[in-house]
């Protein structure tokens, strides 16, 4: 019955995160293309860099740095709160993977 | 110098013995006092000499010498004189841009110069120095010996010039010099007497340099927000289902409702984007607006609807004004009130027109609506290139005002329209006036139901506009000739002077007769009907007619003013004014009460409102009061508000005041008791009838 029960909740579980690993944006005051622009950016980090956060948010900062000016911060993560002050419309706070959240903002 | 300065404080003996000895320890750049056995040494040898100079001196102290014990005085001070420069920065920090960021100089420049000096010696196998050999002829290998003489001569002459510029101190490197420049010049000299550059003179002047100032200014950083929020499983999982359930619910309503949607989408939108903030809060503001108005003038606010003044129960013929709002716009300060009137179905807006009535200071014009709930700003404001002379609203349509202007051109500007200009203006082809127009006036709609208003201007026209679609059309409906009989024109044709017309008035019962008061002083009695002549003429006044007025009841009574100080009342069918009154200054408009056939006011050029009641008294004013703050205000217009007790009264500075009417000027006379006192068109026009009964003269008996 245990077995029964959790093999559906199994499935259950690996549906949703194949279901939800489209790219959503919770938050973000950024313009259209910039928006557009930044969350490319964030996916193909996460996809590349899927393992190792620190790279992925290195990559999406340095990027973001070069196209729209420094200073950008990212953060890439599974769990974590935060509370932080950025440049009004610089900000993009999305899900991805099912698992992973990433916030980019900037703030010099 | 340290080594100078020090000896001061020590031995006077050391001074005279070390500044001796200066030039030498100062081209060693040597150690200091330390090695005093040297010193001794040095001593010996100048011993001698020393013992004598110190025979012939006395010691010399000088006022502020320190006094120091001999221990003191043996102390050794160490000094090290090192090859730094004391004024070279020791750390230079200079911004790198390959690494950006700030990087230390690791080594900074020690050198200091004192002096230098450019010379202008050419070495004899260089450029300039074989063209300069060319120019001057001279052979390149020259006899020495005769040149060193002739150089010997210029020389001196040569080193008294550059005696400033040669360095002090190098008595020594001069022979050195001396005989570098007698070969340099030797090599140039030729045949040709030395045109050298030291007979040149040079001029140099420096022109003046603006000074420098610096600026500096910071701009505002970007605008910077908080934002939080957490980031876990729960919250993703979360955020993800909601996704997918509106993602699917969105699914099933596009196949449901389709149109309703769009459309309903389409609204939300247009209002969404219809609204910036500010111009979705434009209603509320202006609530808000006129309640703090309200507030603001509360007191004048309560007097307008309660205040009634009780000394007029005391007082039988008099009666008084009492100031309420005073209405103004800060750049109609310096513009006369030319016009003022009521609009006919917003009990509360007001319309001013404003303008100037010196000939020679023209400038623009401006119409503002004023309503009585926010009497600090209009409610409507147009700004025109001349000045406003006179306006009417249209008693059907209130959104319709026609304007009539200086320049003689005249304008119907709609309110709803967000227009600053007038949405029909006629042009100088389409036959405007050649004056200022003096009065213009609606006119019930015409046969085609078109709107038509009339107006009269300063060039004898009274002129009649039709509005056709987008055009105003213009009809002459008569022309004010003067008396005298026409003069002769150029092709045989008569001229005809024509008077300058300043006011009219249509009958309100029967629509075709009206009145025109001329700056000649009389008033015409005109039929619509007849465009050549006049019904009749009144010999009126002595000088312009400001106003003429038929009687709000009475159809045969017509009320006229003028500059020449008076106001006369007349009956149109008699030659001879019933009533004449002399008010003192030239009377700026006459307005008969709204509610009664024998009230009516006027004001004069003095800032006086002059009220009368024919039915109380036949000979004086039974009010006469200054409404005007400032002296030397000339009050130019007055009208009675037709539902509220009140009349406003516009001056040559640009204000409008409202005046509330004490009970005595409004009175109805009171009946017999037990009968109900009657209103109506029919009581006023028995009054006034009684009251010209007594006036008139009994018509003459006709067979």
């Amino acid at each position: 019955m245990t077995e029964a029960a959790g093999e559906p909740k199994k499935e259950e579980a690996q549906d949703f995160r194949r279901l939800h690993s489209y790219p959503l944006i919770r938050h973000s005051d950024m313009n259209e293309e910039m928006r557009t622009e930044a969350m490319e950016l964030c996916v193909t980090a996460c996809e590349k860099f899927s393992t190792n956060n620190e790279t992925a948010a290195r990559m999406v900062k340095e990027s973001m740095d070069k196209k729209f000016g420094s200073s950008w911060h990212a953060v890439v993560g599974e769990g974590f709160g935060f509370e932080i002050t950025h440049e009004v419309k610089n900000l993009l706070y999305m899900f991805f993977g099912g698992e992973k959240a990433i916030i980019v903002w900037k703030c010099s | 110098m340290p080594v100078a300065a020090k000896p001061a404080l020590k031995k006077p003996v050391d001074t005279m013995s070390s500044q001796g000895l200066a030039s030498k320890k100062a081209s060693k750049g040597g150690k200091g006092k330390t090695p005093r056995g040297k010193d001794m040494d040095d001593m010996s040898e100048m011993g001698e000499v020393g013992d004598e100079w110190m025979q012939q001196k006395t010691m010399v102290k000088p006022d502020d010498q320190l006094e120091l014990t001999e221990q003191e005085m043996k102390e050794e001070f160490t000094r090290i004189l090192t090859a730094n420069n004391p004024h070279a920065p020791q750390n230079i920090v200079r911004f790198s841009f390959k690494e950006k960021v700030f990087k230390q100089v690791a080594s900074v420049d020690q050198l200091a110069i004192h002096f230098t000096l450019d010379g202008n010696m050419l070495h004899k196998d260089s450029d300039e120095a074989r063209r300069q050999m060319a120019r001057g002829g001279l052979a390149e290998a020259p006899s020495e010996p005769a040149v060193a003489e002739g150089e010997e001569k210029a020389e001196p002459a040569a080193e008294g010039g550059e005696g400033e510029a040669k360095p002090e101190g190098e008595g020594g490197e001069a022979e050195k010099e001396e005989g570098a420049t007698q070969t340099a010049p030797a090599a140039k000299d030729g045949s040709k007497k030395l045109t050298n550059q030291f007979n040149f003179s040079e001029r140099a002047s420096q022109t003046f340099n603006n000074p420098y100032r610096e600026r500096g200014t910071q701009t505002e950083p970007p605008p910077r927000v908080n934002f939080s929020s957490t980031a876990n499983q729960w919250e993703i999982y979360d955020a993800y289902a909601e996704d997918i359930q509106r993602q699917e619910k969105s699914k099933e309503k596009k196949g449901f409702r389709g149109q309703q949607e769009s459309t309903s989408r389409k609204k939300i939108s247009a209002i969404e984007s219809q609204g910036d903030d500010i111009s979705r809060i434009e209603k509320p503001a202006k609530i808000l607006e006129r309640m703090v108005n309200q507030n603001t003038y509360d007191d004048i606010a309560q007097d307008f609807k309660y205040w009634e003044d009780v000394s007029d129960e005391y007082r039988e013929q008099e009666g008084t004004l009492l100031p309420l709002w005073k209405f103004s716009y800060e750049k109609s300060k310096r513009l006369a009130v030319t016009s003022i009137c009521w609009d006919p179905k917003y009990r509360d807006l007001l319309a001013v027109g404003h303008g100037s009535y010196d000939f020679l200071k023209q400038t623009r014009g401006l119409i503002c609506l004023y309503s009585l709930k926010n009497p600090s700003f209009p409610e409507f404001i147009y700004n025109t290139e001349t000045g406003v002379m006179c306006l009417d609203i249209h008693p059907a349509y209130p959104h319709l005002v026609a304007v009539g202007f200086y320049d003689g051109s005249v304008g119907v500007f709609s309110l709803t329209e967000k227009l600053q200009e007038p949405m029909y203006k006629c042009t100088a082809k389409g036959g405007k006036h050649t004056d200022p127009v003096w009065e213009v006036k609606w006119q019930k709609d015409d046969l085609d139901n078109n709107m038509n208003f009339f107006s009269i201007g300063g060039d004898g026209r009274v002129v009649s506009w039709t509005l056709v679609k987008n055009e105003l059309l213009c009809t002459d409906v008569i022309l004010l000739k003067l008396d005298e009989s026409p003069a002769d024109g150029a092709d045989g044709t008569q001229l005809f002077t024509l008077g300058c017309g300043t006011a009219f008035d249509f009958h309100k019962q029967t629509d075709y007769l009206f009145l025109v008061g001329t700056e000649e002083g009389k008033i015409h009695k005109c039929s619509k009907a007849y465009s050549s002549q006049f019904l009749d003429t009144f010999d009126a006044h002595h000088m312009a007619v400001h106003s003429v007025r038929w009687n709000t009841f009475h159809p045969k009574i017509f009320l006229s003013c003028s500059a020449d100080w008076t106001v006369k009342i007349w009956e149109h069918t008699s030659n001879m004014p019933l009533f004449t009154f002399d008010l003192g200054s030239s009377v700026g408009d006459v307005a008969w009460a709204p509610y009664s056939s024998t009230v009516f006011a006027a004001v004069t050029s003095d800032g006086k409102v002059h009220v009368f009641d024919l039915n109380v008294n036949k000979y004086e004013a039974l009010c006469e009061q200054v409404v005007v703050t400032k002296k030397k205000t000339k009050l130019t217009h007055i009208e009675f508000n037709p539902n509220y007790p009140m009349i406003i009264v516009g001056d040559d500075r640009g204000y409008v005041t409202s005046l509330k009417l004490s009970p005595n000027l409004r009175k109805i006379p009171k009946e017999k008791k037990g009968v109900e006192a009657a209103k109506g068109p029919e009581v006023e026009i028995a009054k006034m009838d009684k009251l010209l009964s007594l006036v008139r003269e009994p018509p003459p008996e006709k067979k």
